[in-house]
């Protein structure tokens, strides 16, 4: 049971870190449009073919 | 922001006659309907962005090329690495190709190196190198692609999305210390069962504490300071059960862990936390967005306008002009300050201002009002009014002065919570002495006790119960491409006895169509629609678009507010009023009406009425259907609302009437003990909208009177009343159900947490089980099951 000594650290410490990347997500802001990141993917091919067309 | 629903509309030049950039009717075989446009659509294609056209879900707003001088350098604030940002707000947003239209536009610019725009919020952020002064350029990009640009005042909605992120790191740390220590007391509860060795029992409910104790000491931190708050003001609150419920369990389970005692809460404490920062999250979240659309308000009162000084012509603010200058107005500008036509001739669009559906001729002498379109030719104005004194100034005081009225507003939680924290206080006290003297309990697990009571009565289904229905219904509306912008709208929409409508743009289209004509009229019909080509009146307009095929005539002169002119070798050729060809004006007030005049015929009559929304009839039917009383309440003449009362059935109806009449009837109706619903679109409608119970604008409609509404809506149909008003209903009745469901679940844990079998496993049980039920009754909201209940 020895183990649990050393695998509980390390458990709590991934999820601190999962908990540290939430926190840098929501202070730089990507939760507070939803909508419209969602729609803008659909936008990205046209972004590709755009940067094609001009580097031509 | 609008949700693209229509297929994108593909341009085809070899079978359209709409303008190729925003879709209205264009002149003959012209691909544009204004210079405006064309510019547009050049900027556009110049920069290689032409795939928007492919992408776009709805047409692009009519560029315009009339903003005036602002100077956006003003605005602009510099970053400390010498870039320059400046915020805007940007109007007319339809749907996501805009979104992209506009930043890949500002991003072709090569000092610009950074571009946000969000939909929700229509700010755009730009920053750039350079010199201060490109900011006027960076907006002229904008506004020549047809979008309006506005300064972006101070973001108001700051406090509110600081409060959000807040709530989003204390919920993220409360469910990541909730599951963790939820593993150590499954162990912990199997272990009673299995004989666990208790020093690793001991040593489990020690880690448990070290995550716990920082945990709560954060994610609690919203709970604590408002309960302080509260008690300070010597008042009680949900959050000061939730604060003592939350520390009594945390120090009791602190003093039996030291002891090596068989039951701790932190388990309890911590999830707890999380299922109320879950249910105050979407509680915020709902009424954020509220707020955030309400910002969103434009102001027309501080557009620039051009004052005619002794020096020549000064570009200022609208509200900077002084009362008694003089202002000119461009053919086609919004005129931005009150007062009286000194010169000039001209037709004014103030179908915002009064509903009237067409536009009205003026002359010197005649009063205008800001907000209103100058259609036909430049006038010469003397100011009047400026700011909050003009007629719009005293309507958005109105409107504010009606929705605080609303906000006093009392919601279900708050009514539920009033009597729920001294019941809950007083519960666990009485078990506390209950058993030190009559149970003869010692005070240590009497303590234990009274802090399970405290943890079991704390409302965690409560505070989920009345948010979670809330969210799922407004995105069960969104999806019926209604968007709502006020939290408690669907509570005050539910008990609805009433629905005023609005005429023009509401329960009409609020655009002008052909009557069929006669025979001898419609083989006139490309005749006239040759002359009526070159004006950009409604009616002319409306007459083109109907006429199957027509070229555009040269030499045709307007005469402002009577009509349009041609000399041919046979004679003059003329389309305007009645009066305008020589004929005695009749009464043809049901319908607005064209004549054409010529050598050789007698003159013939082109008539034109404003169509009825497809659904309108079927609407009203079924809410009179369900018991409503209906209104119609509208600024345009007698005959023209008759005429619609008529079709729809509608007895009760009022016309000619002014915006505070609008207000004025609907407090009337609000004082005889009716909840009114108002459906509305125009400046006209704004104060009635926001004195009404709940009231709904559709996204044609102007942005004032949208931001008065409690929801917008979009399309061409009414059907959205009725979802509207089906959902409020169904929102009412989860609600009830769910505070119902979360006070019976205490009806059964209280007396068992008073008897003191409540050990952590079974809190543990029925605070999460308790929840996910509420979750899953609001989720059974359908706006499909429910068509026939409104």
């Amino acid at each position: 049971m020895t183990v649990l000594l050393f695998l509980i650290p390390v458990a709590l410490l991934l999820g601190g870190l999962g908990i540290w990347c939430f926190v840098w997500a929501v202070n730089s802001a990507q939760f507070e449009d939803l909508d419209t990141a969602a729609r803008r993917i659909l936008f990205d091919d046209a972004d590709a073919k755009l940067r094609e067309g001009t580097e031509r | 922001m609008a949700i693209p629903t229509a297929l994108p509309l593909a341009y085809d030049a070899a079978t359209q006659r709409l303008c190729a950039h925003c879709g209205e009717p264009a002149r003959g075989g012209e691909r544009f309907c204004c210079t405006g446009c064309a510019g547009a659509y050049a900027l556009i294609t110049g920069l290689g962005l032409d795939q928007y056209y492919r992408l776009r879900g709805k047409a692009a707003p009519v560029a315009t090329s009339d903003e005036g001088a602002v100077d956006w350098s003003e605005f602009t604030e510099t970053l400390p690495d010498g870039r320059h940002r400046l915020a805007v707000m940007v109007g007319d947003l339809q749907c996501a190709a805009c979104l992209w239209l506009i930043e890949h536009a500002l991003r072709a610019q090569p000092a610009v190196s950074r571009v946000q725009l969000s939909g929700a919020t229509r700010r755009l952020t730009v920053e750039w190198s350079g010199a201060v002064t490109e900011a006027d350029k960076l907006v002229a990009t904008v506004t020549r692609l047809g979008y309006r640009c506005l300064p972006a005042g101070a973001d108001l909605a700051a406090d509110s999305l600081a409060e959000e992120r807040g709530l989003l790191r204390a919920m993220a740390v409360a469910g990541f210390a909730a599951a963790n220590i939820m593993l150590f007391s499954v162990s912990v509860w199997s272990g009673h069962v299995n004989d666990m060795d208790p020093a690793t029992r001991d040593l489990f409910h020690g880690i448990s504490a070290l995550i716990a104790i920082p945990a709560i000491a954060y994610a609690g931190r919203p709970f604590f300071r408002s309960a302080v708050n509260a008690l300070r003001h010597s008042r009680s609150n949900m959050d000061v059960p939730i604060s003592i419920g939350v520390t009594l369990a945390v120090l009791v389970s602190i003093a039996e862990m030291v002891q090596s005692g068989p039951h701790a809460y932190f388990d309890a404490a911590v999830t707890l936390l999380f299922f109320l920062l879950v249910g105050r999250y979407l509680d915020l979240r709902a009424r954020g967005f509220a707020r955030r659309t309400a910002q969103q308000l434009l102001a027309w009162t501080t557009r620039p306008v051009a004052v005619r000084t002794a020096a020549g012509l000064v570009h200022r603010p609208a509200h900077r002009v002084a009362v008694g200058e003089c202002v000119l107005v461009a053919a086609g500008e919004r005129i931005g300050v009150d007062g009286t036509v000194l010169e000039g001739q001209s037709a004014v669009d103030a179908s915002l201002l009064t509903g009237e559906s067409l536009p009205q001729p003026v002359a010197a002498g005649s009063m205008v009002h800001a907000g209103a379109v100058n259609i036909d030719a430049p006038l010469t104005l003397r100011v009047t009014a400026v700011g909050d004194a003009t007629l719009v100034g005293e309507m958005t005081r109105l409107m504010e002065a009606a929705e605080q009225g609303r906000s006093r507003f009392v919601r279900l939680a708050e009514k539920v919570s009033r009597w729920y924290a001294p019941v809950v206080h007083v519960t666990a006290l009485v078990s506390f002495f209950g058993w030190v003297t009559l149970g003869g309990a010692d005070w240590r697990s009497a303590l234990l006790i009274a802090a399970a009571v405290l943890i079991i009565t704390c409302p965690c289904a409560l505070a989920l119960a009345v948010p979670v229905v809330q969210v799922v219904a407004s995105s069960r509306l969104m999806r019926a491409g209604i968007l709502m912008k006020s939290a408690t709208a669907l509570e005050r929409a539910a008990v609805i006895d009433t629905v005023v409508f609005d005429k023009t743009g509401t329960l009409t289209l609020g655009r002008p169509r052909l009557v069929p004509p006669t025979a001898e009229a419609a083989a006139a019909l490309p005749l006239a629609a040759s002359l009526a080509a070159r004006s950009r009146h409604p009616l002319c307009r409306a007459l083109v678009a109907s006429a199957a095929e027509h070229v555009a005539r040269d030499g045709v002169r307007e005469i402002p507010g009577q009509g349009l002119v041609c000399e041919t070798p046979d004679g003059e050729i003329r389309l305007g009023n009645a009066h305008f060809i020589g004929l005695q004006a009749q009464d043809m007030q049901d319908y607005s009406v064209l004549w054409l005049a010529r050598p050789g015929h007698a003159p013939v009559c082109f008539s034109f009425a404003d169509d009825l929304r497809s659904d309108a009839a079927a609407v009203l039917a079924r809410l009179r259907a369900g018991g409503k009383r209906l209104l119609i309440l509208s600024g345009d003449h007698a005959g023209a609302v008759r005429r619609v009362a008529d079709v729809l059935g509608v007895a009760d109806w009022q016309a000619g009437i002014d915006p505070r009449g609008k207000a004025a009837v609907i407090a009337a109706l609000k004082a005889e003990g009716r909840h009114v619903l108002m459906v509305g679109d125009g400046l006209n409608d704004a104060v009635a909208l926001a004195s009404a119970d709940a009231s709904l604008s559709p996204a044609s409609g102007l942005e004032i009177a949208q931001n008065a509404a409690d929801a917008v809506f979009q399309g061409e149909t009414l059907g959205a009343v009725l979802d509207f008003l089906a959902v409020a209903k169904q929102n009412r009745r989860l609600a009830i159900q769910n505070l119902a469901l979360a006070l019976g679940y205490n009806l059964i844990a209280v007396p068992l947490a008073i008897a003191g079998l409540v050990t952590p496993l079974i809190a543990a049980i029925a605070m999460s089980s308790s929840s996910l039920i509420v979750v899953a009754n609001a989720l059974r909201l359908d706006l499909s099951k429910e068509e026939n209940a409104i």
